[in-house]
């Protein structure tokens, strides 16, 4: 599935919910499906912090793509980090670079992502095409 | 006047509308507290029909601005029972009151050695203003822990205490624990060995008739939208005696006597701390706020959110697995909660969902996080205007987040 499928996959899975509790329910859910980040990672270094919740996030290159990892303390926010990981880990930098997560507004979820919302959910989306960018240069050099 | 919840409810257009197609419950009155029309109204007369940069002209609009400033400064006078009304200085807010003493105090009286005092509930407001005097002195801060029920340790007062001891800064109420400390027992205390002390009053101003003369606070702190006035304003009281002695903070226009470039004398008290136009729109209706406040009668107002306290409390506490940080004896109307450890993100979020309006995260008070071993909280704080019917609203809505997790 490229990152565009999986966005359209997610965004059909939601279009059943038309009740915003249906749909914080499945976040919840996703949010307790998601296996915990190894503890070696859960360090102060890895975390990003948020006045409301935090995000702990980690990343290695294998084979020329770049596998996330991550968890929050927050069940919401931790399962929109679910959501992010689907359309983000497993793939190449340049696949990164060239799409936006516009799946989030379309679910109707857009608030969790504004720059105001301090749950570390945008600085995550940014780190997140930081190391591709980070990753791309680091390839196109050697 | 007597106490009549719908008629009061009235006075607050915002509380009538829908959020998320619920009735709005707004809860979170401890960051904010909503305006009643009367200040509105007063802030939108000083736009559209009296405009005119106070204390410099002489045309009729000029006039009228600088009169209604200076009433309202003999307003705030009266409501916090002060003894001159040059002892009432208009600033933009609680913190800027804060650092305005930090600044100016701490360049005077703190030497490098000498201690400041504050408590382990303070809001960070009360906290890095006298942090950054004592890194700039090198001087040290020393801090008075509070219990778990969230009292302060008084007996440990006396330990901290020294001759290196030059000012204590404590909150009247906290604004996590909703704690109403003992103020006047700090201050007999830090006075026997001539220690002054500073009072936020930030989260007591709304709820408690202040008098900073049987108190013998000297300086007291507050912010004009948390008791239903304009944001922007607030407040420094102090002594004369202190407020005379302390260096000008901010330098500029209004708090000059005399400027040459070999020399600049001072204006007199109040205008020696208020350079440059202040937020005069703001103070007035700051005033208008204080007459509303008065006319609904402190009294009758603290009586209704304690019943709000008692009533949401014990409410929670059927529910079980509810945990409430701060079970002082002695609070205001703010609980700070946790039900079956689910986040406060999760639960500010769905709450919303449901039409009700908590704070939730860290309040501006790390230290109060770390005493409790947690890294973030949910608030619900009341004022007057809620009714039990809001608490039962909030109690429905607590059960059915639970059953979604």
């Amino acid at each position: 599935m490229t990152i565009e499928e999986q966005q359209q996959a997610i965004i059909d899975d939601f279009s059943v919910y038309t009740d915003w509790m249906d749909k914080y329910t499945y976040l919840i859910e996703l949010g307790n499906e998601l296996p915990g980040i190894d503890a070696t990672f859960k360090t102060d270094d890895n975390l990003i912090r948020g006045c409301q919740s935090r995000v702990w996030f980690h990343q290695k290159l294998e084979d020329g793509k770049i596998l996330f990892e991550a968890e929050s303390d927050a069940l919401i926010v931790k399962g929109l980090v679910a959501l992010l990981l689907k359309v983000y880990s497993g793939r190449t930098p340049a696949e990164i670079l060239g799409s936006e997560p516009h799946f989030i507004e379309e679910i109707g979820l857009r608030q969790h992502l504004s720059p105001t919302r301090s749950n570390g959910l945008m600085a995550m989306v940014k780190q997140i095409k930081l190391y591709a960018l980070a990753y791309q240069q680091l390839s196109t050099k050697s | 006047m007597s106490f009549n919840l719908q008629e009061i409810r009235k006075d607050f257009p915002i509380l009538d509308q829908s959020v998320n197609g619920r009735p709005w419950v707004y809860f979170d009155n401890a960051a904010t507290a909503q305006r009643p029309r009367v200040v509105i109204e007063k802030m939108d007369e000083f736009s559209l029909l009296t405009n005119a940069n106070i204390h410099r002209g002489t045309h009729a609009h000029a006039i009228r601005t600088t009169e209604a400033y200076e009433a309202s400064r003999d307003r705030v006078k009266e409501f916090l029972h002060a003894e001159n009304r040059e002892e009432i200085i208009f600033t933009s807010g609680t913190t800027a009151s804060i650092n305005l003493v930090a600044r100016s105090f701490s360049e005077k009286f703190l030497a490098e050695g000498d201690e400041i005092i504050v408590t382990e509930m303070e809001h960070h407001a009360n906290i890095v203003p006298w942090q950054m005097a004592c890194a700039r002195q090198k001087a040290h801060l020393r801090v008075i822990p509070f219990s778990d029920a969230g009292d302060l340790q008084l007996e440990l007062l006396e330990g901290l205490l020294s001759s290196r001891t030059k000012l204590i800064a404590v909150a009247h109420v906290s604004n996590t624990l909703g704690t109403i400390n003992p103020v006047k027992e700090i201050i007999a205390k830090a006075h026997e060995q001539g220690i002054p002390v500073l009072i936020d009053g930030a989260q007591s101003v709304p709820h408690l008739a202040v008098d900073v003369q049987d108190l013998d606070c000297d300086f007291y702190v507050f912010s004009g939208h948390k008791i239903y006035g304009p944001t922007g304003i607030g407040v420094l009281y102090g002594k004369k005696v202190w407020l005379e002695a302390m260096p000008p903070f901010l330098g500029g226009g209004e708090m000059i006597d005399r400027v040459t470039f070999e020399k600049t004398t001072y204006n007199e008290l109040p205008h020696k701390f208020e350079a440059g136009t202040p937020h005069y729109v703001g103070a007035i209706a700051l005033g208008t706020a204080i007459d509303y406040l008065n006319r609904i009668g402190l009294e009758a107002a603290a009586k209704q959110e304690h019943e709000l306290l008692v009533y949401a409390t014990q409410r929670m506490k059927e529910l079980g697995n509810v945990r409430i940080f701060g079970e002082s004896a002695n609070k205001t109307g703010v609980i700070c909660f946790e039900i079956d450890e689910i986040h406060p993100f999760d639960l500010g979020t769905l709450l919303d969902q449901l039409g009700i309006a908590v704070r939730t995260g860290r309040l501006c008070a790390d230290p109060v996080m770390d005493h409790f071993g947690v890294s973030a909280m949910t608030r619900a704080s009341f004022s007057f205007y809620n009714s039990r019917e809001e608490v039962d609203q909030f109690i429905s809505a607590l059960k059915r987040i639970r059953s979604m997790f």
